[in-house]
């Protein structure tokens, strides 16, 4: 790691000082991807700011027919959690999949989310089902908030605070984990709405995107067996050392398939 | 010569007496190790796969703070270049070209992170600091990484004087007489193969840490490491860094090694030059990164064989033409891997009349590829046991019984390729082992699979290995740069405790708890009271060094000095007890004798040695210490037989392995649950290497791009099945003890046997390793195609 100030501010205020738009400092949440960033030295923030363990980025709460949970709620926390697992059990299990328990007791949906890694799982879920993401200047729909390959639309020193879903408990996600890291190399997050079927594929290469002639062929009655001949967007699909485009393709069918499947059982 | 050790310790599941300190975290590795006055070092390593430096200023990186000395290839001049240990010769019988390999790089770099300068600072972070600010100018040079490409006419050229980047192209049989065979033969089988590159992944990565005593003169390095004494050989002999006498290398705790903490690498080197230089301790770690690019890799083969069979499937001739990637330069044992360690294996279990081998050595833009778990024999296992199913299946045979109809039956047997087989009962570990895995069974398993859209398969693969290396004659005729023999002493104190030195060195094998069950049982005594000391030059006696399951050697010595001990203890029991020395029995830690009723317990013994009062001390020296060297009259022959089967799920390329079942021959065990975890380690390596491992490099780079565990697929528990292990027992005449080995096993019969299997499944004839899922599902599309 090369030198930097670590800052443990007390409040969102505090930490909003210190992530100075004009400054190269960085929030530092559950580390997991920062901290292997940083130790390969391929980063030199001249302050890391550990908003972690701010208590306005905590909690997992109820709000009406939407379950919001804090930024800095690690995987551990939202895998285990009674409301969770009622309200959307899927996310639950979505987030006790992710890494291993050292990774899970660290890693935040907040620094996910905020990421974006194209391979990661989170954003699945909160594309399919129309999260808003909250930040420390405004809510943002996950359709806008995603902007592609690690893009989002946050600007320089705006947190995100926390993420809200609608309940469902009609949705599954599976992933195809990538034989190395064991990210998504395609990870389906499908879930039955009241505003319809929604099918949300990570993994592919350039971020997330929803599987648009799936989701309508499924809603006018089609079954599963339909999505083998349902178009899909080619150049969302990648070729890269663990997988061909084409392969990648297959995979969000196959997935796809078996994701709806847990839902209908 | 193999009376199989008797008592309550030897041969049974004995709780291994090191894992109370591993398991509290309590173990001393060498980055434990903090000197007073420490420094630390970083190395400035080439981005660059091949490049000419063309500029070299370490005056930005000595101003910065704490930064004590910039040292490169300048501050070692006339230092000897990194030797190779094993002189091969090429068929015309010319010399292996050795490409010069110096410490530090001045001139060309040839792979990504060969070492160019090393920084020495206050702390780990300002070295690494400085060591990005040393100026390195780079002409970038075209590269080369596949091993075949390496031989082409358009191939860059690594080493002046070096043509087609060819190290030796060697050959090993009589060729005419498998021309002659596979002429003659009813049936020839082809294939070509590769054997994929892998990067060992010890736990621990490499580090040493470098002391120089300069009243003393002498020089201690800690060292993660395979092979102490080795390293003090050639720290003196070839770099002069001090005299033998006065040069410590001290191997602690070691965290892994699976061969390739056995090279002689140039960072460690490096780190002692510069030690010498500021005086002070220096100290380097490597991070998980340099570990990827620069710990010797292993295997990277590519191969094609011709198998000739009578009409009624027996062996006739085995051809076989392979290219071995090196690397960049030729490492430590680089040269001997595709030659000694693995043509030499080509007859596998099998009466072959007729083998011939040729290896071609090649240089690439790669990191240089040494031992590894295995080295050379897994190459070779995978080569036969691969063949002999595209036999099978062009013969119509099944793979069971093509094995039985060439089973070698009595031993000893001389192969055409150098070595004699000691003994074995091949076919009695294919029953078990098909017993085990109710092979008669899987028509009935594979069409259930099939109900449920699942591809079954079942593979057969068996083995066998050459392990306990020594002896040092034939090894001498073979190329080899040094013997391999291995030693040991034997401290009887005199309140009863008993030291072993031991020269061999453990890096996760138990030796702690295995030697000490011999001792134990040998004198009679409790476990407690031995304590083991090994990998520490200045105390253990000279050995040399721990690889390819050499145990039985070292272990060997031991038991030689315990009955040198034993011997001592007649004599002067015969004074104790006033009878003559020959009527006296030494059983179950008790002297006794015929002739008198008094029996000397062996503690009473060793405490009569040391008062030295009850004997003539002209007669008997007093004292209890004794020391035995071993050099084995032979290998060990270690084989056994594994069945897998797997189930491919057609629309990802999925392969699970649903079954696995091993009957393994290791002849005598110390230890059957050491044994065991062994066994299931080198099975895992196996099957990772079947299924997920692999270097790559990328073709217009050279870049490593499998350079973290992101890339990288090592094997976890969740694609394991349960193993079901069984062992048959032919003790090896080849020493005392009557034991064969263990350590490489499973890495060497199971990845044929993961690719049987699959081929298996999909009625295939052959598919590379890894088996990754999108290899598979395009061979499943390619079925479906059909
Ligand atoms: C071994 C391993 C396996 C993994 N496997 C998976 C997997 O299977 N699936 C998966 O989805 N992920 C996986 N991950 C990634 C893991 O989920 C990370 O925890 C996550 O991507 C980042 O969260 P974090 O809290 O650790 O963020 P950090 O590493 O702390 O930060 C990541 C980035 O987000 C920024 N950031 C953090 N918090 C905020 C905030 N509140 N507002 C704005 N920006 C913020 C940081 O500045 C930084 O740029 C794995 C990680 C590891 C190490």
């Amino acid at each position: 790691m090369y030198e930097f100030i670590y800052s443990r501010p007390a409040t969102v205020v505090e930490a909003e000082a210190l992530l100075d738009p004009n400054g190269d400092a960085t929030a530092l949440s559950g580390g997991q991807t920062l901290l292997p960033v940083l130790r390969a030295r391929l980063a030199s923030p001249s302050r890391v700011v550990d908003v972690a363990r701010l208590s306005e980025l905590k909690g997992i709460r109820i709000e009406g027919d939407r379950i919001v949970i804090g930024a800095a709620e690690t995987h551990a926390a939202v895998s285990n959690n009674p409301l969770v697992i009622e309200a959307l059990p899927a996310l639950a299990r979505l987030a006790g999949g992710i890494g291993d328990p050292q990774v899970r007791n660290r890693g935040t949906i907040g620094g996910s989310i905020a990421n974006n890694d194209p391979a990661a799982c989170y954003p699945s879920a909160a594309l399919a089902l129309d999260a808003v993401i909250v930040t420390t200047r405004r809510s943002v729909g996950a359709a806008e908030f995603f902007t592609g390959l690690y893009g989002t639309v946050l600007e320089p020193g705006e947190l995100v605070t926390a993420v809200s879903f609608p309940r469902c408990r009609r949705a599954a996600y599976v992933k195809f984990p990538n034989p190395a890291s064991r990210f998504a190399l395609i990870g389906v997050f499908a879930a039955k709405t009241s505003g319809g079927t929604r099918i949300a594929i990570t993994g592919a290469g350039y971020g997330v995107f929803r599987w648009r002639e799936a989701e309508e062929r499924l809603e006018s009655g089609g079954s599963t067996s339909d999505l083998e001949s349902a178009a899909l967007p080619e150049d969302a699909f990648t070729s890269d050392l663990h997988g061909s485009a084409e392969y990648r393709m297959n995979l969000a069918r196959v997935v796809t398939a078996q994701a709806i499947g847990e839902i209908d059982v | 010569m193999n009376a199989p050790p008797t008592g309550k310790n030897f041969g049974r599941p004995v709780r291994r007496l090191e894992d109370g300190r591993f398991i509290q975290g309590k173990g001393r590795f060498v980055d434990d190790v903090i000197l007073p006055r420490q420094t630390y070092a970083a190395f400035v390593r080439s981005p660059y796969a091949h490049a000419r430096i063309t500029e070299l200023d370490a005056a930005p990186a000595l101003e910065m703070p704490g930064v004590l000395r910039v040292m490169t290839a300048a501050d070692l001049a006339g230092v000897a270049n990194l030797p190779c240990g094993w002189m091969i010769h090429s068929r015309d019988g010319s010399e292996m070209k050795v490409g010069a390999r110096p410490i530090l790089a001045s001139q060309i770099v040839r792979y990504v992170g060969e070492p160019i300068a090393v920084v020495v600072a206050e702390t780990r972070d300002q070295a690494r600091d400085a060591a990005e600010a040393v100026m390195v100018g780079y002409d970038e040079l075209p590269v080369v990484v596949d091993c075949a490409d390496a031989m082409g006419p358009d191939a860059p050229q690594l080493h002046d004087a070096i043509p087609h980047n060819l190290a030796y192209d060697w050959g090993l049989g009589d060729e005419a007489a498998v021309d002659a065979a596979l002429a003659g033969a009813a049936h020839k089988v082809e294939l070509t193969l590769r054997n994929n590159r892998l990067i060992p992944n010890a736990m621990e990565p490499r580090a040493c840490n470098a002391d120089w005593d300069a009243y003393a003169e002498k020089l201690t390095v800690w060292m993660t490491h395979q092979n102490p004494y080795g390293m003090r050989a050639m720290y003196s002999g070839v770099y002069g860094l001090a005299a033998e006498h006065s040069l410590r290398i001290v191997s602690p705790d070691v965290g892994g090694g699976f061969g390739a903490k056995a090279p002689n690498y140039p960072e460690e080197v490096a780190v002692a030059f510069a030690a010498k230089l500021v005086c002070r301790p220096v100290k380097w770690t490597a991070d998980r990164t340099e570990a990827f690019l620069t710990d010797a890799h292993g295997r990277d083969h590519l191969t094609t064989a011709t198998l000739g069979l009578d009409a009624e499937g027996r062996f006739l001739g085995l051809k076989v033409d392979t290219i071995a990637n090196m690397g960049g330069y030729l490492s430590t044992s680089g040269s001997l891997i595709p030659t000694y360690m693995y043509a030499t294996m080509l007859s596998g279990q099998y009466v072959i009349p007729a083998i011939h081998c040729r290896t071609r050595a090649v240089y690439t833009n790669t990191c240089p590829v040494d031992a590894y778990r295995g080295a050379g024999r897994p190459e070779a296992a995978y080569v036969v046991e691969r063949i002999v199913n595209v036999a099978a299946r062009a013969l119509g045979l099944d793979q069971a019984e093509i094995r039985r109809r060439n089973f070698i039956r009595e031993f000893p047997y001389q192969t055409p390729v150098v070595f004699e087989y000691d003994s074995g009962a091949y076919e009695a570990s294919l029953d078990q082992a098909l017993a085990l895995a109710d092979y008669n069974g899987f028509a009935a398993r594979k069409a259930e699979a099939a109900a449920r859209g699942k591809l079954r398969g079942i593979g057969v693969a068996a083995y066998v290995e050459a392990c306990g290396i020594g002896p040092s004659a034939l090894l001498a005729k073979l190329g080899a740069g040094a013997g391999m023999w291995d030693s040991s002493e034997v401290r009887v104190n005199p309140v009863g405790t008993i030291e072993v030195l031991s020269g061999a060195h453990s890096h996760g094998q138990g030796h702690a708890t295995t030697i000490a069950q011999l001792v134990a049982d040998r004198f009679g005594v409790p476990i407690e009271s031995i304590r083991i000391v090994q990998g520490d030059t200045d105390r253990a006696p000279a050995g040399t060094g721990t690889y390819g399951s050499r145990a039985s050697v070292g272990m060997s010595a031991t038991l030689l000095a315990c009955d040198k001990i034993i011997a001592k203890g007649k004599r002067i029991c015969a004074h104790l007890m006033d009878v003559t020395e020959d009527s006296i029995r030494f059983e179950d830690g008790v002297y006794a004798s015929a002739a008198t009723n008094r029996t000397v317990p062996f503690g009473e013994m060793a405490a009569a040695a040391h008062a030295a009062n009850a004997f003539p001390t002209r007669e008997i020296e007093p004292g209890l210490v004794e020391s035995s060297f071993f050099d084995p009259p032979n290998f060990t022959f270690p084989s056994g037989v594994y069945v897998v089967e797997v189930e491919i799920d057609p629309r990802t390329g999925v392969t699970q392995i649903v079954d696995f079942s091993a009957a393994d021959d290791f002849g005598n065990v110390a230890n059957p649950m050491i044994v065991e975890g062994q066994i299931h380690g080198g099975l895992t390596q196996g099957i990772g290497q079947a299924l997920w491992e692999e270097a790559r490099y990328d073709p217009e780079t050279a870049q490593l791009i499998t350079a973290s565990y992101l890339d990288y697929g090592m094997p976890r528990a969740d694609g394991l099945p349960e193993f079901r292990l069984s062992f048959g027992c032919t003790p090896s005449p080849s020493n005392p003890l009557g034991m064969k080995g263990c350590g490489e096993a499973g890495a060497i019969g199971s990845p044929p046997a993961v690719i049987n299997a699959i081929c298996d499944a999909l009625d295939i004839e052959h598919t590379d390793m890894p088996a990754r899922p999108e290899r598979v599902w395009k061979l499943c599309q390619q079925k479906g195609a059909r």
